[in-house]
């Protein structure tokens, strides 16, 4: 999994058919530290997370796990959103 | 199965139920030496690991559920091992 | 997922089998603002997509859950295409 802040929302009308009634949320995944690392992507929302919210995200089939027996065609998904982090100093 | 440091813990109250009860570890890979190597990750831990303890990481879907002893978990990483001490040539 | 522009398409007339009859996208993925970045990809089209289009991709296992794709060896799929993305701030 990977810490990412939530920083846009995604709008398609024309998708997959297993992806109606999803939350497409644009996530920029961060360091332990907060600092931006790697390029944005979009993931499922499961939590009921919002735009500028700290979560965690799950890669690759186990995103769609929260949707069983439904198995939508999803590759990143937020499964948890984050109270508090604590890191060493770098 | 990855080498790595844990460098720190993450709380979440509001996450999928298959989460409840399990600690989130801030896990950075490190190379044989201890040096650390790319980014680091967020694995769910289940052999109570702690700061600054070198682990075991298994970067996979279905290993990672196992490890957590929970089917279906939405978790692509597991802490499964403390490491005691590594040897190299 | 990524967001990815269409910029092209992809003909290939001896392939898998299992490829016959599906469309193959060249794609390239763009940043937030949609920026063009990065490598380009091919991905198989489940949605009637078209060049000039901003889309949604997914990559891995999990693109062969896309409708028609099981069985099929292909690791990127068109799924949705973008109509807004909203951005913070």
């Amino acid at each position: 999994m990977q810490i990412a802040r939530v920083i846009g929302t995604v709008v398609a009308t024309r998708k997959a058919d297993a992806l109606a009634n999803t939350t497409l949320l644009l996530v920029q995944p961060l360091t332990p530290h907060g600092q931006p690392a790697g390029r944005a992507i979009v993931a499922v929302d499961t939590v009921g997370a919002g735009v500028g919210e700290e979560v965690f995200f799950v890669r690759g089939k186990e995103a769609s796990f929260p949707f069983h027996p439904a198995e939508p065609p999803v590759d990143a998904g937020i499964v948890g959103i984050v109270d508090q982090r604590t890191v060493e100093a770098p | 199965m990855i080498l790595g440091r844990v460098v720190g813990e993450v709380v979440s109250t509001k996450k999928r139920p298959q989460f409840e009860g399990a600690a989130l570890l801030i896990v950075q890979p490190i190379t044989p030496d201890g040096s650390a190597r790319g980014a680091s990750l967020l694995a769910i831990d289940s052999v109570g690991a702690g700061r600054g303890e070198i682990v075991l990481t298994v970067l996979e879907g279905r290993a990672a559920g196992e490890a957590l002893g929970r089917k279906g978990a939405p978790v692509d990483a597991a802490i499964i091992g403390i490491v005691d001490q590594i040897e190299t040539e | 997922m990524l967001l990815a522009r269409i910029v092209g398409t992809v003909v290939a007339t001896r392939k898998d089998p299992r490829l016959v009859s599906h469309k193959l996208l060249l794609a390239r993925p763009v940043d937030p603002q949609g920026t063009l970045e990065g490598s380009h990809l091919v991905a198989i089209d489940t949605v009637d997509a078209g060049v000039g289009e901003t889309v949604l991709i997914v990559s891995g296992s999990s693109a062969r859950m896309a409708t028609g794709l099981k069985d099929t060896p292909v690791d990127a799929a068109v799924v949705g295409i973008i109509d807004t993305v909203d951005l913070a701030e």
